[in-house]
């Protein structure tokens, strides 16, 4: 219950942080949005939408009460609401955030045990390259890497686009199959590493001892009494790492042209749209938020000494 | 954790500094680490000599010209050198880097010291920190961009706002460590005063990891300023960035795929650059960690 206090106060400092950034930054906000061909009228015109005219405490009441209800407000350029754009782009972004997430957990973490079980030899070696490695490539070089690679010299997989999957598993799939590893492969690194981490200190304590000295084989302790124990930290960073993934997607939405809400953001930073941002932040901000709160409770369930 | 290495600090010749040096030694990663951002950063200065023309000289007669003798990374859809605004490109990239690194860990260090010790202030900072942290960085620097006209200062500025949380995080975790530690609560009962036990008893112990941290944050800044510029939130179009040069190409990398590769090669191996030193300064500077990461 604690825990879920702590999260309502996070969401609402998010809120109140995306909300005075308005009126924090220097310059009249209604003019930078308009742009450099407004005239006069525009500016007065999303003056009186963003409601810049009213004093600051009345219109963030206003706004948070528009937001408990369900209301993100209305888009500068089309005049729809932001929600109803947001939901018409939901669908791509959650299947390839989906996709990515799974594919990364289901290679990182097998990763990082091996390297752990093999410390010190090459394989340990080729796993940690290979996370300084995915460290540092951009998510974009990368994606015009693999496209280059499997879609324009090989062949293989499709340039661009995105298939819903009504249309079919194996369309769909195909489609997904290059921004999931482009935009995985950073977080393949930073599960893979703290794995690895976190698995070498479990390994050394005496239980693990113990269970090899009752000659249990290697894969059940390394399996059952090390990974259990190991979770804690390899789950945290799952959780935080949402947020590369959620920055990542965005740019991997655009270089493989995916309708998503990454695309409804960078078109809405294009015309400086912000409520549309404003909108897109406190969503993905949200899901982080609860993302993280999951991970939380799942400490529950790894390590039994954990309550709330 | 970062506690063995705060321990004990700088004087030259101290085992400390053997030890770092033997370290280093012991990692030939981070000096191969050194010498390519060395390398980058004479780049970045000499620019102008390195056998470039005008990054911003227009030919339209040469649009499109994939590498060759005269036009070593090929000219871009304007006709301008490629090599040219590559190597101009260095100086955002390294500027935003070094300048987010350095800002985002001198407030993060000024705000965690004081929150470490106030205790009223800091469950005030820390739940404001929380909220900031979980905004994804790269949509924090968005909104800010969206809200003010692009340039590198506001770049450098919105990146820093959100690098800024975790390095609070950092310094307020090895604060609440250090203050526990019994020279500090001797100062506390000689009745040293606040400002003398943070800068002359905690600071010093903060500067380790703190060294460490900002080689990170200068790796994902530049990460995040070739993000923003890549969708058009970042370095406006009329100063090269590796990051514009690559969101310029967008359109036409299935012709003219070396207007990516060649300043993609260059901000990867840059930020390899920093990760490696910054792995090889940690492993040197707290040894219990070096054999796990």
């Amino acid at each position: 219950m604690r825990r879920l206090g702590a999260t309502i106060v996070v969401m609402a400092v998010v809120a109140f942080v995306v909300f005075s950034l308005l009126y924090l930054t220097p310059g009249d906000p209604a003019a930078i949005l308009a742009g450099d061909a407004a005239t006069d009228d525009d500016i007065r015109r999303i003056r009186a939408k963003l409601g810049l005219d009213e004093p600051f405490f009345v219109r963030f009441g206003g706004w948070v009460w528009a937001l408990l209800h369900g209301d993100l407000g209305t888009s500068i350029f089309t005049n729809l609401p932001v929600t109803r754009l947001i939901g018409q782009r939901i669908e791509p972004t959650v299947a390839l955030t989906m996709c990515t997430l799974v594919i990364s957990i289901a290679i990182a973490v097998p990763l990082g045990v091996i390297a752990a079980a093999k410390v010190g030899t090459w394989v340990d070696r080729a796993v940690m390259a290979f996370s300084v490695l995915g460290f540092s490539v951009p998510v974009f070089v990368l994606a015009y890497v693999l496209i280059g690679t499997f879609s324009i010299t090989l062949e293989w997989l499709p340039v661009q686009g995105y298939r819903p999957l009504r249309d079919g598993v194996w369309e769909w799939f195909r489609h997904l199959v290059l921004p999931s590893t482009a935009l995985g492969t950073v977080y393949i690194a930073l599960i893979a590493r703290i794995t690895r981490a976190s698995m070498l200190d479990v390994l050394s304590q005496d239980y693990v001892r113990t269970a090899q000295a009752k000659g249990l084989s290697s894969r059940a302790v390394l399996l059952r009494h090390a990974l259990k124990n190991a979770a804690v930290p390899i789950v945290t960073v799952i959780g935080i790492g949402i947020a590369l993934l959620i920055g990542g997607a965005i740019v991997t939405e655009t270089v493989f042209a995916i309708p998503g809400i990454g695309r409804l953001t960078v078109d809405a930073i294009l015309r400086r749209d912000y409520p549309i941002i404003q909108g897109v932040i406190l969503l993905f901000s949200g899901v982080y938020v609860l993302v993280n709160l999951a991970v939380d409770m799942s400490y529950m369930y790894f390590d039994p000494r954990i309550r709330y | 954790m970062a506690m063995t290495a705060a321990a004990a600090l700088p004087k030259s010749g101290s085992p400390v500094w053997r030890r770092f040096r033997e370290s280093l030694r012991r990692h030939p990663t981070a000096i191969v680490g050194g010498v390519v951002l060395l390398l980058m950063i004479l780049i970045a200065i000499f620019a102008p000599w390195l056998g470039s023309i005008d990054p911003q000289a227009v030919a339209p007669i040469r649009r499109l010209k994939p590498p060759s003798a005269e036009f070593w990374f090929g000219s871009d859809m304007l006709g301008r050198d490629v090599y040219s605004r590559v190597l101009y490109g260095a100086r955002v990239s390294l500027a935003v880097g070094i300048a987010v690194a350095v800002l985002s860990t001198l407030l993060g260090l000024a705000i965690g010291l004081v929150t470490g010790f106030v205790r009223w202030l800091d469950a005030i900072v820390m739940r404001v920190m929380d909220g900031l942290m979980s905004i994804p960085p790269v949509l924090l620097a968005i909104a800010l961009i969206a809200l003010t006209r692009a340039s590198v200062e506001n770049v450098i500025a919105a990146i820093t706002l959100a690098e800024v949380p975790r390095v609070v995080r950092l310094v307020r975790s090895l604060v609440l460590t250090l203050r526990e530690q019994p020279y500090v609560e001797a100062a506390v009962a000689a009745g040293t005063t606040l400002p003398r036990i943070l800068v002359r008893h905690i600071l010093p112990n903060t500067m380790a990891p703190l060294l460490v941290q900002a080689t990170y944050v200068c790796a994902s800044a530049m990460i995040t300023e070739a993000i923003l510029s890549f969708i058009g939130a970042g370095t406006p179009p009329n100063i090269p960035s590796w990051g514009n040069i690559m969101a310029e190409a967008r359109s036409l990398f299935q012709i003219a795929g070396y207007l990516i590769l060649f300043p993609g090669i260059f901000l990867s191996l840059t930020v390899l650059a920093v990760n490696l030193l910054g792995d090889g300064m940690r492993d040197a500077l707290d040894p219990r960690l070096a054999r796990r990461m």
